[in-house]
């Protein structure tokens, strides 16, 4: 392995490199820039084989990537907030078109007021798309993540794009270690692309995204659904597999000093890497704190969940966004999944970190305070000038 | 090129599809497919043509199609021939494929410009066929933006103010001339030969081609099925559709339009196409003698401009 310097972008477009895809269609948009740029490079100096394409908008990056994907091209792109945004329609068509395309997100907030910092407004926004999500906490997650995700998306029982989002800015441009794999280690474990049914093979012509009536449309849904139903599984292979070539344990959900915890405080992406600085300091001060990261939001890992939660005295779920009129996305989904508890904590909502907002330790030890006191209210927002 | 020799090339489109009686979409697209001998791989627009070449679980298609949304056909082919060279190039792929995508004026014109002009910009190798009914056929009659100006559609209804459409069409093929694009062409499906040697030309040329079709619409101009092909042709008798290509840089006219230049051949006045359509059929009225006139003025002004551009 090679130990490197690099930020969570550069970090990404290194995994590419390595992968090699036959196509990358992107746009440039803050803070996904970079992974373009530095992949551009690779193409300029013919260090892979890609056919690059600079699309004209984000709607076309996702488009020309499906395209390709089901001519039976191995395709990667990379966005952020309104980008993803503009992609929105496509997203729908790639996840029922059944191409395995793999898509970084730098998790940044959506307009308006415009803003470049990061929060998860935009991909919890693409929720319900069928893409599968995967969220990860720092540089070398961001590239591993990269990895792994081409052998989900292309598993020949999922056959669903992949989302791997990295917080904008604290990951996207940190600078941080990276162990990489060697390049032979990362083209074995991705392997070959074995599209089922491609484009071009024009001896056997197929029709792709037809017309679809009420006759044969659910039927397509619940195929997707039985697609998403196997994710889990494949996950886990790919998460042994790649512990073998790596030595990094990942899995769906990731408890830290939950064992014996009263108090458990749940967040994706780079905030739960916070949360454990504050489990240390609030355990020296004999606190029983633990918490929980959520690496997979979709398919949604409710039996995990529910596994870690179970006979908590009070969980506080971190969300990164909010849906209006509601709640934070994740906190309904794990309230949901302690309704099978047999012993259900209170579970409570705070919302943090909107438009890039800091995170200090401080406000998270707060949380595990208030959590402790019984004075948190059902949805909190953290830190907001009211 | 002799219609028999076309006679028993295979069908890459079958009998069976569901489009209306009269539809010239899969007339033009049968004479486009005959233009090639080469394998080819279709992307297409959501539109008339899709849904009724594509429902599930039939297809009217016997080579590869792809349709993925509505203003993307040609940033979804983009991805299909990008695929392609690097298949090509990594010798995944062995076939010398030629790519074609169809859209209507709605997935042309309005929604899909942008997503046109940047994959004849980025010089992808394909070739792009709009038919151009004037109006949102699939979604039932509305205005686009190249509908002309006086006619009736849902949205822009002749009413006691205002006579039909305001605007005159968008002039896209010349939108389309002015990305320096190695060729472009408009075209009539009343004259196959003209249409097939343009699409031959268009299938060969290196980098992206353009043909924009007229394709009269039994439903939306309200005629009878039977009238299509000679609407078509009266389209271009009248210059309101003049055939003509661009290549290699110059533009040259073709087939009936090129004889009314030459004038050998009449230019009718533009009433005598307007009569034949029900969408105009409100502009017969007294009143609206301003508007035939103002199209008969425009129609002559642009008429000027394609002679001169011709000429230099």
């Amino acid at each position: 392995m090679e130990l490197m310097a690099v930020n969570g972008d550069t970090a990404i477009a290194y995994a590419w490199k390595q992968v090699n895809p036959d196509v990358v269609a992107a746009y440039p948009i803050t803070p996904q820039t970079i992974i373009v740029e530095a992949f551009s490079d690779y193409v300029a100096d013919g260090e892979v084989d890609t056919e690059y394409v600079c699309s004209e908008s984000e709607h076309s990056a996702m488009t020309i990537c499906i395209g390709a994907s089901a001519a039976g091209a191995r395709c990667a792109t990379a966005t952020a907030s309104a980008g993803l945004a503009l992609m929105w329609e496509m997203l729908y068509v790639a996840a029922s078109m059944r191409t395995p395309l793999v898509m970084a997100v730098a998790n940044r907030a959506l307009s308006g007021p415009i803003n470049i910092h990061c929060d998860h407004s935009d991909s919890m926004g693409a929720r319900d798309s069928g893409w599968v999500q995967l969220y990860g906490e720092n540089v070398q997650e961001a590239y591993d993540q990269s990895i792994m995700a081409f052998r989900i998306a292309e598993h020949p029982d999922i056959q669903l794009p992949v989302m791997t989002g990295l917080d904008g800015f604290i990951i996207t441009h940190a600078i941080e270690n990276l162990q990489a794999l060697p390049d032979d280690v990362v083209k074995d474990f991705v392997g070959e692309f074995k599209p089922k049914y491609p484009l071009l093979d024009v001896k056997n012509p197929v029709t792709m995204g037809p017309f679809d009536n009420f006759d044969w449309y659910f039927e397509h849904k619940y195929q997707q659904v039985e697609a998403m139903n196997r994710v889990p599984k494949v996950v886990n292979q790919v998460f042994d597999d790649f512990e073998k070539i790596s030595g990094r344990r990942y899995n769906v959900v990731e408890p830290y000093m939950t064992d014996d915890a009263d108090y458990v405080v749940m967040a994706i992406g780079s905030t739960a890497g916070t949360l454990k600085a504050a489990v240390d300091e609030l355990r020296a001060e004999g606190m029983k704190a633990g918490s929980v990261k959520l690496r997979m939001f979709r398919p949604f890992p409710e039996k995990e969940i529910l596994e870690v939660l179970d006979g908590k005295k009070a969980v506080a779920v971190m969300d990164r966004a909010i849906s209006f009129g509601s709640s934070g996305p994740v906190f309904p989904e794990v309230r949901s999944a302690m309704l099978d508890a047999k012993d259900a904590p209170r579970v409570v909502n705070y919302i943090y970190g909107l438009g890039g907002r800091d995170v200090p330790p401080a406000d998270i030890k707060n949380v595990f305070r208030q959590l402790a006191a019984g004075e948190s209210e059902k949805i909190n927002f953290m830190g907001v000038r009211v | 090129m002799k219609i028999a020799d076309f006679v028993d090339k295979p069908q890459r489109l079958t009998s069976g599809h569901r489009l209306c009686a009269g539809c010239p979409e899969a007339i033009i697209a049968r004479q486009v497919l005959l233009a090639t001998d080469k394998p080819v791989v279709v992307a297409n627009a959501t539109g008339c043509f899709e849904v009724s070449t594509t429902v599930y679980p039939y297809t009217a298609w016997a080579v590869p199609w792809i349709h993925t949304a509505f203003e993307n056909a040609a940033a979804t082919v983009a991805g299909v021939e990008s695929a392609y060279r690097v298949l090509k190039r990594t010798g995944k792929v062995t076939e010398d494929i030629r790519f074609v995508t169809f859209g209507g004026d709605g997935g042309t014109y309005d929604i899909g410009l942008q997503a046109l002009s940047g994959a004849v910009e980025r010089g992808h190798n394909f070739l792009y066929v709009c038919f151009n009914n004037e109006a949102y056929m699939n979604t039932g009659i509305q205005r686009s933006g190249a509908t002309s100006l006086g006619a009736q559609t849902t949205t822009c209804p002749a009413g006691t103010c205002i006579p039909g459409k305001k605007e005159f069409p968008k002039d896209l093929t010349r939108i389309i001339i002015a990305h320096d694009i190695p060729y472009a062409a408009q075209a009539s499906p009343h004259n196959w030969k003209d249409l097939i040697t343009k699409a031959q030309k268009g299938f060969e040329v290196e980098g992206p081609a353009f043909i924009n079709t007229i394709s009269p619409c039994p439903r939306g101009w309200r005629y009878d099925s039977a009238d299509s092909i000679q609407i078509a042709k009266l389209a271009v008798e009248t210059c309101v559709w003049p055939l003509y290509e661009f290549e290699n840089g110059e533009y040259e006219l073709t087939a009936e339009s090129k004889r009314i230049a030459e004038g050998k051949k009449e230019k009718k006045p533009v009433i005598d196409y307007l009569k034949t359509q029900g969408r105009f059929r409100h502009l017969l009225k007294e009143e609206w003698t301003p508007v035939i006139e103002d199209i008969q003025k425009n129609l002559d002004e642009r008429w000027e401009r394609l002679l001169k551009l011709v000429s230099l």
